[in-house]
């Protein structure tokens, strides 16, 4: 009896502890969240999409358009290069280089890239792409972005072709099919939505990203649609709004950080519905 | 009455060794198989059968360290030979898994798939072809009016029709069966087996079974195997009724062991 009250304790206190974090952890995020909804609506309107930013103190009402379509293409660019480079060299790993120990490797690589802190990847393309060229531009930032998504895809390619059993090959292979028709035809479309679904989350991932935009696209008050420069950033202004003394500026950021968190939060939230619906069909 | 001439080897097994890795999973193995004919695989689990018949096609080279010595002669020449088109070599000889095995789209895309492989995409010759073996493998009928939905929505019974259905679509020579009713209703076996005695006048047939009387019943021969080896090898009769080997009159009559 006494050794069951005691275990009992134990589980209680056990419950307890682990319920508090995790109620910690909730009210923080929900504190964050609430205080972005708030200070963020104060100046959110439609300047914000459609405007230039303003000089401060003037009574003008700036925006940020140049920093989204900046933000927007920077990721554009890095999806459209990491994107098929990593679905095709996850598909590599999974399938021709199953059996290689080299590959193996090559995967537990990925995984640690996939944990590199973003503001390295920042410094290193900062050698190898801003100090070269002689000064910030678009193709560093987008390469910094392009590197952090990498890994990620190749890695959920990766495991969501291992997942689709052998057999189903084994069936298309007994019809006759070459391995790449095998590949194209049957485990990509087997595997077709969890890859998506991890495309999704990685582009949220690299969508607000800011530390290693500040090394290689920088910011720039206006976009003159050209990479060859520094390319205005959503995240690098807000960080700079929000550090300036203005208090235009300030609530401006506030705006813009809302917009961000908006936009991330949806792509997790497609991302979570597709695993929910393919884990339940 | 039978049409069929019995006599001709099509396929011919010539000490025939297997391993996986190191381990030697067929020894010495020797048997004809005769064209237009039904031969039954039969023995006690982990004897060879599925090794053996995934030599037929070679399904075993998907897989590192696998090796085979010996020969299996098709056509006059070895087909376990390096130089081997192993693409060529599935299209003449099918195969049908003991688990069904629907492609991840739609049925008729799955019936399709590997007339599609051939190059054929005229899509009239590709509806035909694909009714003609949905009808073969008797699931037209369940199936007809839902050709465009997710074969993964068919029962297990109906999936292993389909992938029976989707071998036929390619004419092969030969279809390799393994254990490929076991998870069928009485049913879809009699449907199956119906199929088959139908289909021996224009294919050879190699199918593993673990049900005696399905051997006894559809087989034209039966080769038994014992660890690896092969024990006896003889016309369904025979070896049903006056086997040369005393294991395999023990094993036939359910007194092995
Ligand atoms: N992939 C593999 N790697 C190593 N050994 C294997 C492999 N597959 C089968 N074996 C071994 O080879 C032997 C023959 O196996 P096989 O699957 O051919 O038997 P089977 O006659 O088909 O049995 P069952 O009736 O249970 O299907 C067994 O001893 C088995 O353990
Ligand atoms: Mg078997």
């Amino acid at each position: 009896m006494n050794k069951l009250g005691r275990r009992k304790l134990k589980n209680f206190l056990a419950l307890s502890i682990s319920s508090l974090c995790a109620a910690a952890g909730l009210a923080i995020l929900f504190i964050i969240l609430y205080d972005v909804l708030k200070e963020g609506l104060k100046s959110f309107s439609i300047h914000l999409f459609i405007s230039d930013p303003a000089p401060p103190n003037r009574g003008l009402s700036g925006g940020l358009k140049g920093a989204f379509l900046g933000q927007g293409l920077l990721t554009l660019a890095a999806t459209v290069v990491g994107v098929p480079l990593g679905v095709l060299g996850g598909t590599f790993l999974a399938e021709y280089g199953r059996n290689s120990r080299f590959c193996r490797f090559l995967s537990r690589l990925c995984d640690m890239a996939v944990s590199i802190p973003s503001i390295v990847i920042g410094t290193f393309v900062y050698a190898i792409l801003v100090l070269p060229l002689g000064g910030f531009n678009g193709w560093a930032g987008s390469t910094a972005l392009a590197i952090i998504i990498l890994p990620v895809v190749i890695r959920t390619t990766e495991e969501m072709m291992t997942m689709v059993p052998w057999t189903l090959r084994e069936a298309a292979f007994a019809l006759g099919a070459p391995y790449h028709k095998v590949i194209t035809s049957i485990v990509w479309r087997a595997s077709i939505s969890g890859i998506f679904t991890g495309i999704l989350l990685a582009i949220a991932r690299i969508a607000g990203e800011t530390a290693p935009l500040l090394f290689t696209s920088f910011n720039s008050n206006y976009f003159r649609l050209s990479f060859n420069e520094a390319v205005p950033s959503l995240t690098v202004s807000i960080y700079q709004y929000a550090a300036s003394p203005y208090e235009e500026w300030i609530s401006l950021a506030w705006a813009a950080a809302l917009v961000v968190t908006i936009l991330v939060l949806i792509l997790n939230i497609i991302g979570r519905v597709l695993i929910k619906i393919r884990i339940g069909g | 009455m039978d049409s069929r001439d019995k006599t001709t080897d099509l396929l011919v097994v010539n000490n025939l060794n297997f391993y996986y890795g190191n381990n030697l999973a067929l020894s010495d193995v020797s048997m004809p198989v005769k064209k237009n004919c039904i031969t039954s695989l039969i023995g006690p689990s982990g004897c060879g059968k599925t090794t053996l018949l995934r030599c037929f096609n070679r399904m075993h080279d998907l897989y590192p360290k696998n090796r085979y010595e010996g020969q299996i002669v098709f056509d006059g020449h070895n087909i376990l030979d390096k130089s081997q088109d192993l693409i060529k070599l599935r299209g003449r000889i099918g195969m049908v898994f003991q688990k069904p095995t629907p492609f991840p789209m739609s049925i008729f895309d799955n019936i399709a798939y590997g007339l599609r492989l051939n190059d054929i995409s005229n899509k009239s010759v590709l509806a035909d072809k694909v009714e003609k073996a949905l009808k073969q493998a008797a699931l037209w009928e369940e199936v007809k009016d839902r050709l465009k939905q997710n074969a993964a929505g068919l029962s297990g019974g109906q999936q292993q029709r389909l992938s029976i259905a989707r071998t036929l679509a390619v004419d092969p020579e030969v279809i390799l069966l393994d254990e490929s009713t076991s998870a069928l209703d009485p049913v879809s076996t009699q449907k199956i087996e119906d199929l088959l005695a139908e289909l021996k006048y224009e294919v050879t047939i190699i199918a593993v079974t673990h049900n005696m009387q399905q051997a006894a019943r559809i087989s034209d021969f039966t080769a038994l195997m014992y660890i690896g080896k092969l024990v006896e090898f003889d016309e369904t009769e025979t070896i049903f009724t006056k086997p040369a080997n005393k294991m395999t009159e023990q094993y036939v009559t359910g007194r092995f062991g």
